[in-house]
């Protein structure tokens, strides 16, 4: 489904990275691995279609995404360092909105139940100021529940996770892949999903 | 896609009716700003009201002006503005329902608040009324363009001074009819043409403001 070759990325005169080459289908997992610095995040937000690359292409079943441009957007889910969580919105106005945008508007019943099941009981409707790094993560992972977007797109999701969420998020990524969706992420943690073809892509020196 | 544009509309407002600070400073300046000239030229009614129109449309580019700097700023940082990038949705319907929220918060208060400030000038109601209309059809064409600029100069180191750089000199048609228009009346020649202009300006960059503020956003997170 999700193909890429020759990939570069400069970042002012360096060259971060070049010639990646990348497959990826359905029901399988893609691990980012590298130090810091050594691209990563460029690489994820490449794939998004958010940094042009310098080389190379990236194709969507076989069309460029340049090409497919919101075609394509409407399969994938995007979470990043940063959270995309308004602080003056409550949990529930965020995950309906952001939702919304991402071309999968939910209910709010359903999004009374995402928020529950990630873990937010009771502080659904509290604005997400008030709410822990944790917390915030949460509000923006409860996505990954109601979208139906194929291509999930995550750096670093366990950050200022604690050890039940990690869990959770470990399910909701398993069940995710068995249902033949993609998953590619950047961690520095240990996880292997079970009965998954995990692929590893090392950028830069191997640690 | 109308739905998303009624989401992003919606969300805009109830932001800034959470921090309703953003919205009174913009109009408390454009007051102060204008209350400041009968301080400095001196209180003759006839100087005033010659100046009005012209005081009045200054006042409201600069009060525009300062608000844009935060119009895409904060979901730059918190990375919301990532997420309109990635949405399903044309990023210039979202660029659009964001100008149209900036200008009900910022550009319709000021049409409102200009007939008192008209007055406080020595204004007559005809005047009054005229310089309400202008400010109401050409306000809209000021966050429109200043989009544009907010876009490009997002994320650079003292992007409010380049900002103004940028986005002052392609106001200035629109301050010129803006003013003109009372003063045409006043002579007799009729304001018909200043407000077809401004109309013009603002239909001009209502359709193409935010294709290139989209393109210049899409720039700065690259």
């Amino acid at each position: 489904m999700l193909k890429a070759a020759g990939l570069e990325c400069m970042r002012g005169d360096r060259i971060l990275f070049s010639n990646v080459k990348l497959e990826l289908d359905a029901g399988e997992l893609l691990h980012v691995k590298g130090l810091n610095g050594s691209g990563k995040t460029s690489l994820i937000r490449m794939l998004c279609g958010l940094v042009m690359p310098n080389a190379g292409e990236i194709f969507w079943g076989g069309e460029s995404i340049s090409d497919l441009k919101e075609d394509y957007l409407a399969n994938l889910l995007y979470i990043g360092h940063h959270l995309g969580v308004k602080a003056e919105l409550t949990g529930l106005e965020n995950l309906k909105i952001n939702a919304a945008l991402g071309g999968h508007p939910i209910s709010e019943d359903q999004a009374w139940d995402a928020l529950e099941k990630i873990g937010l009981r009771g502080r659904e409707d509290l604005p997400a100021k008030v709410l822990s790094q944790g917390q915030k993560r949460r509000v923006a992972l409860a996505r990954m529940l109601v979208t139906k977007a194929k291509l999930w797109i995550l750096d670093e999701p366990f950050t200022a996770l604690d050890v039940d969420a990690v869990k959770m998020l470990e399910g909701v990524l398993n069940d995710h892949l068995h249902q033949g969706g993609m998953v590619i992420l950047t961690t520095h943690q240990a996880y292997t999903p079970p009965k998954t073809t995990v692929k590893y892509l090392q950028l830069g020196e191997a640690t | 896609m109308i739905e998303a544009m009624r989401w992003m509309l919606w969300r805009e407002i109830a932001l800034a009716m959470r921090r309703k600070t953003e919205v009174l400073t913009t109009l408390f300046f454009f007051i102060i700003v204008v209350s400041l000239f009968p301080l400095g030229v001196g209180p003759e009614k006839e100087t005033l009201s010659q100046i009005a129109p012209g005081v009045l449309w200054v006042a409201a580019l600069l009060a525009s002006m300062l608000s844009l700097n935060r119009l895409y700023a904060e979901d730059y940082l918190d990375g919301t503005l990532e997420q309109f990038l990635l949405g399903a949705q044309p990023l210039a319907l979202l660029v659009f329902s964001k100008i149209l929220a900036h200008w009900l918060l910022t550009g319709l208060p000021l049409v409102l608040m200009s007939p008192v400030l008209g007055m406080q000038l020595g204004l007559d109601v005809d005047s009054i009324l005229l310089m309400a209309l202008t400010l109401l059809i050409g306000t809209p064409a000021l966050s429109l363009i200043g989009s544009v600029g907010a876009g490009l100069t997002l994320g650079v180191r003292g992007g409010g001074v380049l900002l103004a750089l940028l986005v002052l000199p392609l106001y200035i048609p629109v301050l010129i009819f803006g003013s003109g228009a009372v003063d045409a009346a006043r002579t007799g020649v009729g304001a018909d043409a200043h407000l077809s202009i401004l109309g013009a300006i603002s239909v001009l960059a209502a359709l193409l403001a935010p294709w290139a503020s989209a393109a210049a956003l899409r720039i700065s997170l690259d």
